[in-house]
C-alpha cells in the first residue's frame, strides 16, 4: 500500500492503566491480535479492531474504551468519506471490495414509516395473558375449498390436504450454512426451533450428524452447489427450500473459502478438506421457471410428495411476477429475501445496491398472488433484516405468514454486527470454524438466548395483536387496514396498498 | 324470526321488537329484510334500488338490467314519508334473467345476478342495488327502526322470516345504503360489531370478484356467505365455522375426523375467518344462521315459540315479539346456530 | 306507605328511575316492578341499605350496577353484566343471566338459579369488609373469574346440560377463590388459576352459600354429597416475569 493511499485507523483502543489488573484476559479473548500484554502494560494494534465487544465483554476491570477515531476529511457532500476510502483501497488492490452483514447503506427503513393500528371502544382490544392469543401458521399449499359431509360431530373430510408445516410462532430461524457459522450456532438454532414449535434452515451446508435429532424441526436447503444433498440429508428434515437467491447478494452465488472447509465440514458438505466450495450464481439446471417446476418436482418425487418445498427468492425489481411463477410450479411457499437481508460475504457493491426492500416484496408478491387467485397455492415466507417484532407484525400485516430471522438470531447469541464474519475469525464462536473459538459458544446457553429473543417477539408480537383487537395471526395477516403509513410518499403508499396517517 | 311452518306474518311484530333496543342505536339507521314478501314475482328477482332522481340515475340502471334480461315489473316502493326525511327515492324492479343474453358470457345466472349489482353499485350513477333477491327484499333507512318500518309500511309485508336492525354507526356516516340488513341475491346480513380482520376479508373477497363498495364489514360478511356457501358449497354450519373458526387447543383435542375437518376449514380459510366483535344473522330463503365471535364480544340470545325461532340481541326484544316463549338460550361463542324451513335441508 | 308496585309496562329507564329514586325519597322501603321488559339500568347507583326491589319480567343489561345497598329480586332472566360495578347489596335472579355478571364487583352477593354466560365474576375484587359473593345455580361458560381479584365465586351446576365450566376458568385469577361443584380438566384451567386442597373451612363457607341459595330458591342442594373443586391464584402477581425493562 502506497502511503498516497493510506486510510487512517478506523478505532481508537484504550486502555485504562488505572484500573487494569494486567490480567491478559483481553489478549486471550482477541482474535484478531489487538492487544498485547507486555510487562506492566497492555500494547495495543486499533488497526486490527473489528469493535467485535469481546474484550470489553470480558475485561473484569471495565478497562477498556473503543472509540471511533475519526481523522476528518475535509468536508464534501458528495464525496464522503466511504467513496473515498473505497477507492484508495480498490486503487490500492485493483479488487472487488467485500463486506459481510447486510446492507450498510443509509436507505430509510419503510417499517419505520408504517404505524399499527389499536383499538378503542368501537371494540374491545383483547388481553393476550389471559385470552387465547394464537400464533400457530401452517407454511405450505392450502385448498381454495374443502368438501366436508355430514354436521356436528360426525364430519369427514373429502378433501386430501398438501403436506404443512405447523409453527407455533410465525417467527423462524434463517438459513446460516455449516460452514459459514459454527455448528454450536447451528444447535443452538435447532434447539431453539425444536423447543419453541418452530424451524430452522441448515443453509446450504449439508446437515451434520450432531443435527439429526432435530430434524424434525429443520427445512434443508438445496442451493446451487448442491453441498451435502443427499437422499438422507432430504429426508431427515421437515421441509426442503430451494435457494435461487438471497437479499444480500441478489444475482451471484456464494463461495466458501477452502480454509474454513475443515474435516468435520468437509464430511457435512461432501467435498474434501481445504476445497472451495462455489455455489454457482444460478441453479445449472435452472434457467427458466418451467426448469424450477421440474426440480421442485424432482424434489418432491425424491421424498414421495411428504415435504412441503420451498423457493427462495431475493427481494429483486420483478419480484411479485416471480412469486407467481413459483406458486405455479408446485412449490409450497415462497422465500422472499430483503435487500437489508444479511451475508457472511459479498461484493459491497452488490449488497448496498441491488434488490428492494422487503416491505414492498411483501405487499406486491401478496398482491399479485390474490389477483391471480392462488394465494392459497403458497405461503409467503419473508426475511432480510428484521431487528424487533414490529417488523415483523408489520411484515405480516402486509401479506407474509411468517418470517426468517437471521441476523437477529446471530445477536441474540452474541454477534455484534462487526461484519467480518468471512474472516472466520469470529470471537464469539459464530462464524468460525477454529476449535478454540468455537468452544466459546455453549449450544445450550446460546438456545436458551434464541429461544428467549423468539418468546419475547412472540409475546410482543400478541400485545400488538391484541391492541388491535384481533386474536389469531390469520386476521392480521395481509390486513393493510391496520397499517399507516407516515411520510410515505403516495407511490409507496399505492405499492404498500396502505393509507397514510389521518386517513 | 322465522316461521319454520313457512305461516307469513306482517313486519309490525319485529318492529315492535326491535324498537326494545333504542339503545343500541343511535337514529342514524334501521332496515328489515323479510322473506316471502313478493307470491307473485316468485320467480323473479326483486331489485331494491336507491335512485337519487328519476331520469339519469333509473336511466342508467334499467340500461345495465337490460343487458342481462328483461323488467318484468318496475314501481316505486310505497312509502309513507310523514317521519323520515327522505334521500333516495325507494324504487323497485322485478326481473328475469335473459339465458340467451347470458348464454354468450357463458355465466351462471347467479353470478350474472351478482355482476350486475356489482357494476351498477360500483358505477357511481346515482343508483344503489341494495336487495337482490327473490320473493324476498330489504327495507332499510336513515332513521329509527319503527320510522323506518312506517315509512315503508312493513305491516303491509308478509314474510315467514324477518330480519331487522338497529344501527350505532361508526365506520361509515348514517346513509341510507349503509343501513343494516346488508344483502346480496338472497343474502340479507345483520350484523352487530366491528370486524378487525375487515382488511384481511375484503381481500380475500375481492379475490374471488367480489368488489366492496360500501366500505362496511356487514357487506364483507355477505360476500364471505354468498362465496362459501352458494359457490364454494359448504353447509351454512360449516361456513359458520370457517368464519369463526374454532380455537386451536380445541381443534387439537378433537376426535380425529372433526379435527381434520376444522383443521382444513381453518387452513383453506383463513383469510375468511372474522376476528373482533360481532353477532351476526344471516338470512336466506331457506332460513337463517346466527353467529358470534370466538371469544364472545357480542350477545346473543334464541327464543323459541312453537314452530318460531327468535334470535336477537336482548330476550327483552324477543319477548316483546312472543311473551310466551318455550325455551331461551345463549349459544355458545363461535358456534353457528342454523334455524331452517321445515322441509329445507 | 313503605311499600310501592309500578306498572313499568312501556316506561323507558330513566322514567323508571326517576320513579325509584322519588319513591325512596318519599321512604318507600318496598318496590315490586310488574311488566318490565328490557329496560336497562334499573336501580343503578341506588345507596337505601334497606331498600328492596322485586323485578317482574326481563330487565335489561346493567341491573344494579353501582349500587350501595340495596336488595333486587328478579322473577325472570336478567341481561348483561347485572351488579356491574355494585358496592354492596343483593341481586337475587330467579332465571338466567347473561355474560359479566357481578363484572368489577367489589361487595356484595349475586345469586343466579339458572345459566349464565362467559367473563361471570370478571375483574371481581376485595378490599377491607367488601367482599363479593357469586353462586350460580346452573352452568358458566367461559372465562369465568378472569381477573379475579377477590371474593368467591360458587358455581353449582344445577341440571346442567353442558359442561358446569368451560374453557379459561380464572384466567390471570391474582385474588379470590372459585368453587366448582364437580371436577375440570387441567385444560380448562385459565392462566395462573392452579387447583388448591378443598379443606373444612372452605366446606363451612361453601355450606352457608348453599344455605342461602337454598332459602332463596327452594332448593334442596346437600354440600355434604358434593365433591367442590377449589381454584386459587398460583401467586398475587402471575405475570411479573414476563417484562424486562428498557436498557
Amino acid at each position: 500500500m502506497s502511503v498516497a493511499n493510506y486510510i487512517p485507523n478506523k478505532y481508537d483502543v484504550v486502555v485504562d492503566p488505572s484500573r487494569c489488573r494486567m490480567c491478559g484476559r483481553c489478549e486471550e479473548n482477541c482474535s484478531y491480535g489487538v492487544f498485547r500484554k507486555e510487562q506492566d502494560r497492555i500494547v495495543t494494534f486499533p488497526s486490527n479492531c473489528v469493535v467485535c465487544h469481546r474484550c470489553i465483554s470480558f475485561c473484569p476491570a471495565d478497562a477498556i474504551t473503543i472509540r471511533e477515531r475519526t481523522a476528518t476529511y475535509r468536508h464534501h457532500p458528495h464525496w464522503d468519506e466511504e467513496s473515498r476510502e473505497d477507492i484508495y483501497n480498490q486503487a490500492n488492490t485493483g479488487r472487488v471490495i467485500l463486506g459481510g452483514m447486510g446492507n450498510a447503506r443509509s436507505y430509510p427503513p419503510i417499517f419505520d414509516r408504517l404505524l399499527l393500528d389499536a383499538c378503542q371502544i368501537t371494540n374491545p382490544s383483547i388481553d393476550p395473558l389471559r385470552e387465547p392469543m394464537e400464533t400457530r401458521v401452517y407454511l405450505g399449499k392450502k385448498p381454495a375449498t374443502v368438501e366436508i359431509t355430514g354436521s356436528g360431530r360426525d364430519v369427514e373430510l373429502k378433501t386430501s390436504l398438501s403436506p404443512n408445516l405447523k409453527l407455533e410462532t410465525p417467527i423462524m430461524v434463517a438459513h446460516m450454512s455449516y460452514g459459514a457459522v459454527s455448528l454450536a450456532a447451528q444447535k443452538s438454532f435447532a434447539m431453539a426451533a425444536q423447543r419453541l414449535g418452530t424451524y430452522m434452515g441448515t443453509g446450504e451446508g449439508g446437515t451434520h450428524p450432531d443435527l439429526l435429532a432435530y430434524k424434525d424441526n429443520i427445512i434443508v436447503q438445496v442451493a446451487s452447489g448442491r453441498f451435502g444433498v443427499s437422499p438422507d440429508y432430504l429426508a431427515n428434515s421437515a421441509a426442503i427450500e430451494i435457494k435461487a437467491g438471497q437479499g444480500a447478494k441478489p444475482g451471484i452465488g456464494g463461495h466458501l473459502p477452502g480454509e474454513k472447509v475443515d474435516a468435520e465440514v468437509s464430511r457435512t458438505r461432501m467435498i474434501p478438506v481445504g476445497s472451495d466450495a462455489i455455489s454457482p450464481a444460478p441453479h445449472h439446471d435452472i434457467y427458466s421457471i418451467e426448469d424450477l417446476a421440474q426440480l421442485v418436482r424432482a424434489l418432491k418425487e425424491a421424498t414421495d410428495w411428504k415435504k412441503p418445498v420451498f423457493v427462495k427468492i431475493a427481494a429483486v425489481h420483478n419480484a411479485a411476477a416471480i412469486a407467481a411463477g413459483i406458486a405455479r410450479a408446485d412449490a409450497d411457499g415462497v422465500v422472499i429475501d430483503g435487500f437489508k437481508g444479511g451475508t457472511g460475504a459479498a461484493p459491497k457493491v452488490l449488497r448496498d445496491h441491488v434488490g428492494i426492500p422487503i416491505e414492498a416484496a411483501i405487499a406486491s408478491v401478496d398482491a399479485k398472488l390474490r389477483n391471480q387467485g392462488i394465494r392459497n397455492e403458497v405461503s409467503i415466507i419473508a426475511s432480510g433484516g428484521f431487528r424487533n417484532s414490529a417488523d415483523l407484525t408489520k411484515a405480516i400485516a402486509l401479506g407474509a405468514d411468517a418470517v426468517y430471522i437471521g441476523t437477529a438470531a446471530l445477536i441474540a447469541l452474541g454477534c455484534r454486527v462487526c461484519g467480518k464474519c468471512y474472516m472466520g475469525m469470529c470471537p464469539w464462536g459464530i462464524a468460525t470454524q477454529t476449535p478454540r473459538l468455537v468452544s466459546r459458544l455453549d449450544p445450550i446457553e446460546g438456545a436458551q438466548k434464541v429461544a428467549n429473543l423468539i418468546t419475547a417477539w412472540t409475546h410482543e408480537l400478541q400485545e400488538l395483536m391484541g391492541a388491535a383487537g384481533i386474536n389469531s395471526i390469520e386476521s392480521l395477516r395481509g390486513n393493510r387496514d391496520r397499517l399507516r403509513g407516515y411520510l410515505l410518499d403516495e407511490n409507496i403508499l399505492e405499492v404498500l396498498d396502505v393509507k397514510t396517517v389521518g386517513a | 324470526m322465522l316461521n319454520k311452518d313457512g305461516r307469513r306474518v306482517n313486519g309490525s311484530m319485529i318492529k315492535n321488537g326491535l324498537s326494545r333496543m333504542n339503545e343500541r342505536g343511535n337514529g342514524q339507521g334501521a332496515g328489515y329484510a323479510a322473506y316471502g314478501i313478493y307470491p307473485e314475482f316468485a320467480e323473479d328477482y326483486a331489485l331494491h334500488v336507491f335512485l337519487d332522481n328519476m331520469k339519469e340515475a333509473k336511466f342508467s340502471v334499467e340500461k345495465e338490467i337490460e343487458r342481462w334480461g328483461y323488467i318484468v315489473h318496475a314501481e316505486e316502493i310505497p312509502v309513507d314519508d310523514r317521519k323520515v326525511e327522505v334521500s333516495h327515492i325507494p324504487y323497485r324492479y322485478f326481473f328475469k334473467p335473459d339465458p340467451e343474453k347470458l348464454l354468450g358470457r357463458k355465466i351462471d345466472e347467479k353470478d350474472a345476478i351478482l355482476k350486475m349489482v356489482m357494476d351498477i353499485n360500483a358505477s357511481r350513477s346515482g343508483a344503489l342495488v341494495f336487495s337482490s333477491g327473490k320473493n324476498m327484499g330489504i327495507f332499510k333507512a336513515s332513521a329509527w327502526p319503527e320510522e323506518v318500518g312506517n315509512f315503508y309500511m312493513v305491516n303491509k309485508y308478509k314474510g315467514y322470516l324477518w330480519l331487522g336492525h338497529n344501527r350505532y354507526p361508526t365506520n361509515t356516516p348514517g346513509w341510507w345504503g349503509g343501513a343494516h340488513p346488508f344483502g346480496l341475491l338472497d343474502w340479507s346480513v345483520v350484523h352487530n360489531g366491528e370486524i378487525t380482520s375487515y382488511g384481511t376479508n375484503m381481500r380475500y373477497v375481492e379475490s374471488f370478484g367480489y368488489s366492496c363498495t360500501m366500505l362496511t364489514d356487514t357487506e364483507v360478511v355477505t360476500y364471505l356467505f354468498d362465496l362459501l356457501v352458494r359457490k364454494h358449497r359448504l353447509s351454512t354450519e360449516m361456513a359458520g365455522h370457517a368464519l369463526a373458526p374454532r380455537f386451536w387447543d380445541d381443534i387439537d383435542r378433537m376426535a380425529p375426523n372433526e379435527r381434520d375437518v376444522h383443521t382444513a376449514l381453518r387452513l383453506a380459510y383463513a383469510s375468511a375467518s372474522m376476528n373482533g366483535p360481532f353477532a351476526i344473522v344471516v338470512g336466506n330463503t331457506g332460513g337463517f344462521v346466527a353467529l358470534t365471535d370466538r371469544i364472545k364480544l357480542r350477545p346473543l340470545v334464541m327464543g323459541y315459540r312453537g314452530k318460531t325461532a327468535f334470535v336477537s340481541s336482548e330476550e327483552a326484544a324477543i319477548r316483546a315479539m312472543e311473551p310466551n316463549l318455550d325455551r331461551v338460550y345463549h349459544p355458545p361463542a363461535g358456534t353457528p346456530v342454523v334455524e331452517r324451513l321445515e322441509g329445507r335441508a | 306507605m313503605n311499600e310501592r308496585t309500578i306498572d313499568v309496562k312501556n316506561l323507558d329507564y330513566r322514567e323508571l328511575n326517576r320513579t325509584i329514586r322519588e319513591a325512596v325519597a318519599g321512604g318507600v322501603r318496598s318496590i315490586t316492578l310488574n311488566n318490565v321488559l328490557g329496560q336497562r339500568f334499573i336501580a343503578d347507583g341506588i345507596t337505601a341499605k334497606d331498600l328492596s326491589i322485586t323485578v317482574n319480567g326481563v330487565p335489561g343489561g346493567d341491573l344494579g350496577a353501582f349500587m350501595d345497598g340495596p336488595s333486587i329480586r328478579v322473577n325472570g332472566n336478567a341481561d348483561h353484566a347485572p351488579g356491574n360495578t355494585m358496592t354492596s347489596g343483593t341481586i337475587i335472579i330467579d332465571g338466567d343471566a347473561g355474560d359479566c355478571v357481578g363484572h368489577s364487583m367489589r361487595g356484595g352477593t349475586i345469586m343466579v338459579r339458572g345459566n349464565v354466560g362467559y367473563r361471570v365474576g370478571i375483574h371481581m375484587k376485595q378490599y377491607r369488609e367488601q367482599y363479593p359473593k357469586i353462586v350460580i345455580g346452573g352452568y358458566a361458560r367461559s372465562f369465568l373469574g378472569e381477573y379475579m381479584a377477590g371474593g368467591i365465586i360458587l358455581i353449582l351446576g344445577l341440571d346442567a346440560t353442558e359442561a358446569i365450566v368451560q374453557d379459561y376458568v380464572g384466567t390471570g385469577i391474582h385474588g379470590g377463590t372459585i368453587y366448582i361443584a364437580g371436577e375440570l380438566e387441567d385444560h380448562q384451567l385459565g392462566v395462573a388459576a392452579v387447583r388448591k386442597d378443598f379443606t373444612e373451612d372452605d366446606l363451612q363457607v361453601v355450606t352457608g352459600l348453599i344455605t342461602q341459595f337454598n332459602a332463596q330458591f327452594g332448593t334442596d342442594v346437600d354440600p355434604a354429597a358434593i365433591t367442590f373443586t377449589k381454584i386459587q391464584p398460583m401467586s398475587a402477581r402471575p405475570f411479573s416475569g414476563l417484562y424486562t425493562t428498557e436498557r
